[in-house]
């Protein structure tokens, strides 16, 4: 037999009334936002071509297979360039960005008034733009090829690096600075001695990561004119030749897998 | 009588080895295996070389874009903000409606399939499916779906959702399966053992753990979409991006100046405002 709950006792809920409430207006509101954003986006898609999206995905699905193999060889040397826009990228990224992140870190920048600010909105600039627009930007300044791809990727990965240097600067175990201070060094050994040895595998991780990502964002520059398999990918989509854009495809997927594989090795056996 | 010698020997010792470290003490090597240190080296710059001799550089066109080059940083400097103000607004309001769409379908899309990447949730097959469909979606760059989209569904903003959609799948799903995966296993057993169901079970022994995680990845992810949003206008898919396209291609980099620094002002805002808000769920 059931016990009959007293009138009065209180029965136990997830939330307290007020709580319920304010979490049923935020669902409100969130719905009302997506529901005119979703109108919005309704109201400029022509229907009629969405309605006949399937049809059109089965026709590109069956023009995509097989793939022209043949195609390969002319594929070499956009990958290689492909890898160097990559490479070079990360590299001329860790130069600028190792004196941007000791600027932005609040225990080594000269001054957290004038200095700090400036180096946290070169961070946050670098970062808010895709690497595609950075090379938009740079294919009109210096030109279409692969300098103005490595140039992008460089700007696009220092906020990256910089950023996540600059937070591992900040913990750092400051026991060892100070002994490293207290032994009389300068300002150059403690930071030779003191901060640079606790930031290395930190720094070597970010950098094979960022190298990781770069490998993926140098695949596409080539579509604003950046140089690298992108270039190619471009050119296979304008004249429709969807069996190339396949193979194209397979081999993206080979080099960020690839990528993948030996940024996590690496991180692996640093840590 | 001992122990006195026996002192002094290891005075001296130590004073020895105190003179050898002074003087020819050196940081060890990051890379503990010398042949692995110098092999490294080695290759590295190996292809160094061969990467830099392949670069095709045409320093004639680099020194003649210099020019623009300091045309575009007096754009950054002098920003047109009303020149083409309404196409800036325009695509901006588009970029940011796009952006909170694709976002809401991303995160009601990726939690189920969060749930099922999970592998102390769901039974393998399931587990399976829902981690290929994260593979996918995490291995092509946003603009490269966006002109399949594009080339499926038509130039326009649908494209654009679709396309930060899926890759809000992808992302989203994936760390909130991690994040699953690593729960305390006590509080979802405590609530079993009282008898739920199982929608009790997930309602009130799971998803409590993950709901501040999930939060913070998902202002984060509305973060990232509306950065991507700025892209797949290149390819067609709608938003800010085909204005940007067309100020750069008509060299007009005052106004692309001011299209950046838009954007860069509402990433930072949205990081901002993101940040407040993880700091009052967590």
């Amino acid at each position: 037999m059931t016990k009959k709950l007293n009138p009065k006792t209180r029965v136990w809920h997830y939330r307290s009334r007020n709580k319920q409430l304010i979490s049923w207006f935020i669902w409100l509101v969130a719905t009302a936002l997506f529901m005119y954003c979703w109108q919005r986006v309704s109201e400029s898609t022509t229907w009629f071509f969405v309605w006949d999206a399937p049809r059109i995905a089965g026709d590109i699905g069956y023009r995509m297979i097989p793939p022209r193999w043949s195609y390969i060889n002319e594929l070499w040397e956009p990958l290689w360039d492909t890898l160097n826009i990559a490479t070079i990228g990360t590299m001329m990224a860790i130069v600028m960005a190792i004196p941007v992140a000791f600027l932005a870190a609040r225990n080594t920048t000269p001054s957290t008034t004038i200095v700090r600010p400036i180096a946290l909105l070169i961070i946050v600039s670098s970062r808010s733009i895709n690497s595609l627009i950075w090379s938009l930007l740079l294919v009109s300044i210096i030109g279409p090829g692969v300098v103005a791809g490595i140039v992008a990727i460089s700007l696009r990965s220092i906020g990256f690096i910089a950023k996540l240097l600059y937070e591992a600067i900040e913990e750092i175990d400051h026991n060892q600075v100070e002994a490293v201070t207290a032994s009389g060094a300068s300002n150059l050994q403690i930071l030779i001695y003191g901060i640079v040895p606790q930031i290395l595998p930190a720094f070597a991780g970010i950098s094979v990561f960022r190298w990781d990502i770069n490998i993926r964002e140098s695949t596409v520059l080539g579509l604003v004119g950046a140089g690298g398999i992108g270039l190619q990918l471009n050119a296979s989509l304008n004249v429709l030749a969807w069996p190339q854009v396949t193979l194209i495809l397979i081999l993206i997927l080979l080099a960020v897998i690839l990528s993948e594989w030996v940024s996590a090795k690496v991180r692996h056996s640093i840590i | 009588m001992n122990d006195i010698p026996e002192n002094t020997q290891k005075l001296g010792v130590t004073k020895m080895e105190t003179a050898a470290f002074s003087e020819n003490w050196s940081p060890p090597p990051f890379i503990k295996n010398p042949l692995l240190r110098w092999g490294l080296l080695l290759t590295f710059i190996l292809y160094l070389s061969l990467s830099i001799g392949s670069l095709d550089v045409n320093w004639e066109r680099i020194y003649v874009g210099l020019d623009r080059g300091a045309k575009f940083v007096y754009g950054f400097m002098n920003p047109n903000f009303s020149g083409r103000w309404t196409d800036i607004s325009e695509g901006i309001i588009e970029s940011l409606i796009m952006t909170v769409t694709s976002t809401a379908i991303g995160i009601i899309i990726s939690i189920p399939i969060g749930f099922g990447a999970a592998r102390n949730l769901a039974p393998l097959p399931v587990y399976l499916f829902c981690r290929s469909i994260i593979a996918l979606s995490r291995s092509f760059q946003e603009i490269i779906i966006a002109i399949l989209f594009v080339a499926i569904f038509g130039f326009g903003p649908l494209a654009g959702v679709l396309t930060l959609s899926f890759a809000t799948i992808g992302f989203l799903s994936k760390l909130l399966a991690e994040d699953i995966e690593s729960i305390d296993k006590n509080q979802a057993e405590a609530v079993k053992a009282t008898g739920s169901s199982w929608w009790q079970w997930l309602n009130y022994g799971i998803q409590p753990q993950v709901m501040p995680r999930l939060i913070g990845l998902s202002l984060y992810r509305f973060d990232i979409n509306f950065r991507e949003s700025a892209v797949v206008g290149l390819v067609g898919a709608g938003g800010i991006g085909a204005t940007l396209n067309t100020a750069f291609d008509r060299y007009e980099y005052d106004t692309a100046a001011a299209i950046l620094i838009i954007i860069i002002g509402i990433v930072m805002l949205s990081e901002y405002i993101s940040g407040y808000i993880r700091a009052g769920v967590q």
